[in-house]
């Protein structure tokens, strides 16, 4: 029997991680000429640590996606996490670490109300996270009478503002940078992990994976708590970088969602690698930042990432036939 | 122009088609006449498909020419082709569940009526060429999600036909019916032949090939190698040129009373909605055969004993202990597997690897069985048994989806054997799989049942009930109508599954 052996240009159609390499690196040529230093350490170094974020949510994000959901609520939960944060701290530098695993537990809890409401009353999580985004905005305002209270501690926005001075080469290492990539690194070996696997295979085909005796309710609920956390370590950076403020988090959906699209993971499930969605976040970041030096309006961001979702998916749509 | 035979409805001439780099059809010639039952065999993979796609008009061809109704025609759509009167009903239904009969008949072609969809002309008209083929019994005003999937597929023929088709491509049209089912399906066949209508039909039953056709071209790795006058070709022949390979070793040998082993698996008075008063007994090492109509009840037993649609009354024990078999999971804990007849909806995760698709249980389940075993010993394991089921792909990485129907199921039933269970479940094992990849099913049911795994395998098609099973039972109307021995023959199960016998007591 003739095997019909997929050739190359079929593997970068499907969801590798070819075109999303190639445009980022189209973009970076593009900066440095621009900005000759831009690869270099120190700027490199600042743009990744600014960058960790949303990298972060979009990881966060490959999650849910890959499994076939969505998750509009991390950027009002980022919110919630700062403002919480600065009430719950108001200046005591010993508070730090306790809110820290406060806030975890929060974004956890986000996540299963999340999870759970989608798998087991079958909310589509569009809707579910839909709701969650404006539970928690309507509930942040209410508790703070409108305005964010307290103030964040110093010792609590280390992480997000300090770094490692004076490395050899590369000068300055944001703390954030590390967290990013402690963090990229479990979440690849998660990936990889039966929970990983089976994850997508939920995206997939959900009637298979139940047939094959997959929880999926579980595995579901299980990718909105990863992408709780995930939000929540990145409010942690977001309020250390730039401080308490209602708008901490918004928008950081839709950038989250759109860094994993661009990374090649499909929406609506099975298809797609968290190095592709983190990748897609700095690809993004990389064009804000391209875009901001030949002077395009910062208000034109929203407007590109909506042509970008357009247009990755359209894009993803031409699959090669499987006869 | 009239010489002795008409001239050609369709004429196909060095049909070439690759799919980035992938030759799928090479130099295909092929003829239809008016009022000629032409018929497509060959193995999975060997092209039929992409053929019919570029007839209608889905794929355009590489090399060749494509001559219908005497002129040359370069379809651009399928939309082209069906308008120059070539109408195709594919292997899956493509009906909207929750339009009805007539809004899917008349799907982008509405009368209208100052501007608006006339319904009142949908539904005569539709109700008019039902009647035209002898269906008049269809209301055209039911959701298609109503109907049987027999029925469904007579709406899906009248769609093709709609349009005054002169040419009607059927891919596997029997895919899904029953055996009488089968048999109204010919009748409708011989009356568009009647009509001078030219048939291509894609065919892995025999039978159907050698009952309807008036000619047959057997296609092999992209290529035709042989049309030949059904009228002159024995069956023995034909599976000669598909496969090189005699028909006579179809089926392997039936278990030997020795090998058969302690009782595996008993159901007690159990029923749900659709099934009532349901005893059987399964031992270790035997077939049991599950015949019936569609509807009887036959996948409704599987999907109950794999927790899928579970019972609501009755008693099951499995290895002698009571178990509740609530779910997939809870019963794929007790040692069962389940091997659905809906192998893209519920088998595989199309665009997951090999490797991934046949750990998906293990992975799911790790407490049963082998897969307590660490993650390394685990994935050679289940190398093992692809190699044992004898899959044939281009690696363990290639994604599922671009495998043939029956290396699909070999890597289904792989996913299974990794958690060694103790009782199998078939529902239609060789649906829609060629005829090489179906004697290996075979024969690995076979082989599982002589290693002590008691399996319960539902099929359709008759011959495979009978030449696989140590027993039979057959279902009608949600209970078990009787049971047959080994060598029963093919009118007792059809008249168990229709009634017209004597039921078994019980």
């Amino acid at each position: 029997m003739r095997i019909a052996r997929p050739p190359q240009l079929l593997k970068v159609r499907s969801g590798g991680l070819t075109p999303i390499i190639v445009i980022l690196a189209v973009l970076l040529v593009l900066l440095t000429a621009r900005q000759p230093d831009f690869l270099s350490p120190p700027s490199l170094m600042s743009f990744l640590g600014r960058s960790a974020p949303v990298v972060l949510l979009a990881a966060g994000q490959y999650f849910v996606i890959v499994s076939g959901e969505l998750d509009l609520s991390v950027g009002s939960l980022v919110t919630a996490q700062v403002v919480i944060a600065a009430r719950l701290i108001d200046g005591d530098p010993s508070a730090g670490w306790p809110v820290v695993v406060l806030l975890l537990a929060f974004g956890i809890a986000v996540g299963l109300v999340n999870g759970l409401v989608t798998t087991l009353l079958r909310v589509p999580s569009f809707i579910t996270t839909l709701g969650m985004f404006l539970i928690l905005v309507g509930a942040v305002y209410l508790w703070s009478d409108g305005a964010p209270k307290g103030s964040l501690s110093e010792e609590f926005r280390r992480l997000g503002r300090s770094a490692f001075e004076d490395v050899p080469a590369l000068g300055r290492i944001p703390y954030a940078l590390v967290v990013l990539l402690a963090v990229a690194a479990a979440a690849l070996v998660l990936t990889r992990s039966d929970f990983g696997r089976t994850l997508v295979a939920v995206g997939g085909n959900p009637r298979t994976a139940e047939l094959s005796g997959v929880r999926v309710w579980r595995a579901k609920t299980m990718a909105f708590v990863l992408s709780g956390l995930a939000a929540t370590l990145a409010a942690v950076l977001i309020g250390g970088y730039s401080g308490v403020s209602f708008q901490a988090g918004a928008g950081l959906e839709f950038g989250a969602i759109t860094a994993a699209v661009l990374g090649g993971v499909a929406l609506g499930g099975g298809r797609g690698s968290v190095v592709g969605a983190m990748l897609g976040a700095l690809t993004l970041e990389t064009l804000f930042t391209l875009m901001n030096f030949y002077g395009v309006s910062g208000a034109l961001e929203p407007t590109v990432q909506g042509a970008i979702i357009l247009l990755a998916v359209a894009a993803a749509s031409f699959r090669v036939p499987s006869r | 122009m009239s010489g002795l035979l008409p001239s050609p409805l369709l004429a196909l001439r060095g049909i070439g088609k690759s799919f980035l780099g992938v030759r799928v059809l090479d130099g295909v010639d092929l003829q239809v006449r008016p009022g000629e039952v032409h018929a497509v065999v060959g193995e999975n993979g060997a092209g039929k498909s992409t053929l019919m796609k570029v007839v209608a008009g889905v794929h355009q061809p590489d090399e060749g020419t494509v001559e219908f109704a005497g002129a040359p025609r370069t379809f651009r759509s399928p939309r082209e082709a069906r308008q120059a009167g070539i109408g195709i009903v594919y292997q899956e239904l493509t009906l909207l569940p929750e339009r009805t009969v007539a809004e899917n008949v008349c799907l982008g072609r509405e009368p209208l009526r100052r501007g608006l969809v006339d319904r009142r002309a949908m539904l005569s008209h539709t109700a008019e060429l039902l009647a035209s083929i002898g269906e008049g019994s269809i209301p055209p005003d039911t959701r298609v999600g109503r109907l049987g999937v027999a029925q469904q597929q007579v709406v899906e023929i009248v769609k093709a036909l709609a349009l005054d088709a002169r040419l009607l491509i059927m891919d596997e049209p029997t895919a899904a019916l029953a055996d009488h089912e089968v048999d109204q399906l010919y009748a409708l066949v011989r009356r568009l032949q009647e009509q001078g209508i030219g048939v291509l039909y894609v065919s892995h039953r025999l039978k159907e090939v050698f009952d309807l056709s008036t000619r047959i071209t057997v296609l092999k790795d992209g290529r035709a190698v042989a049309t030949l006058d059904t009228a002159d070709t024995s069956a023995d022949q034909l599976v000669r040129h598909m496969v090189g390979r005699e028909l006579s070793s179809y089926y392997p040998g039936r278990a030997k009373p020795q090998e058969l082993g302690p009782v595996r698996l008993t159901v007690r008075g159990a029923g749900n909605r659709k099934l009532r008063g349901i005893d059987l007994r399964l031992r270790a090492g035997e077939v049991l055969g599950v015949g019936g109509l569609q509807g009887s009840g036959r996948s409704a037993l599987a999907r109950a004993l794999f927790g899928a649609a579970p019972f609501s009354t009755g008693e099951v024990t499995v290895d002698r202990a009571p178990v509740r078999l609530r779910s997939p999971r809870a019963a794929i804990r007790a040692g069962i597997a389940y091997v659905s007849e809906d192998r893209k909806g519920e088998g595989i995760v199309a665009e997951q690897s090999v490797l991934d698709n046949a750990l998906l249980a293990v992975r799911a389940v790790r407490a049963v069985g082998p897969g307590r075993a660490g993650r390394g010993a685990r994935t050679a394991r289940v190398r093992e048994l692809l190699a044992a089921v004898e899959l044939r792909a281009a690696g363990e990485d290639q994604e599922v989806r671009f495998l043939s129907g029956g290396n699909q199921q070999k890597v289904v039933l792989a996913r299974w054997l990794a958690l060694a269970p103790r009782i199998l479940l078939f529902d239609e094992p060789t649906r829609g799989i060629d005829v090489g990849a179906k004697s290996a099913i075979h024969d690995l049911v076979r082989r599982l049942a002589r290693d002590g795994a008691a399996v319960l395998m539902v099929s359709s098609e008759l011959p495979e009930l009978l030449g696989m099973s140590d027993r039979i039972i057959v279902m009608r109307d949600g209970r078990i109508a009787g049971e047959l021995p080994a060598g029963a023959s093919e009118e007792d199960v059809v008249a168990l599954a229709v009634g017209t016998a004597r039921e078994a007591a019980g």
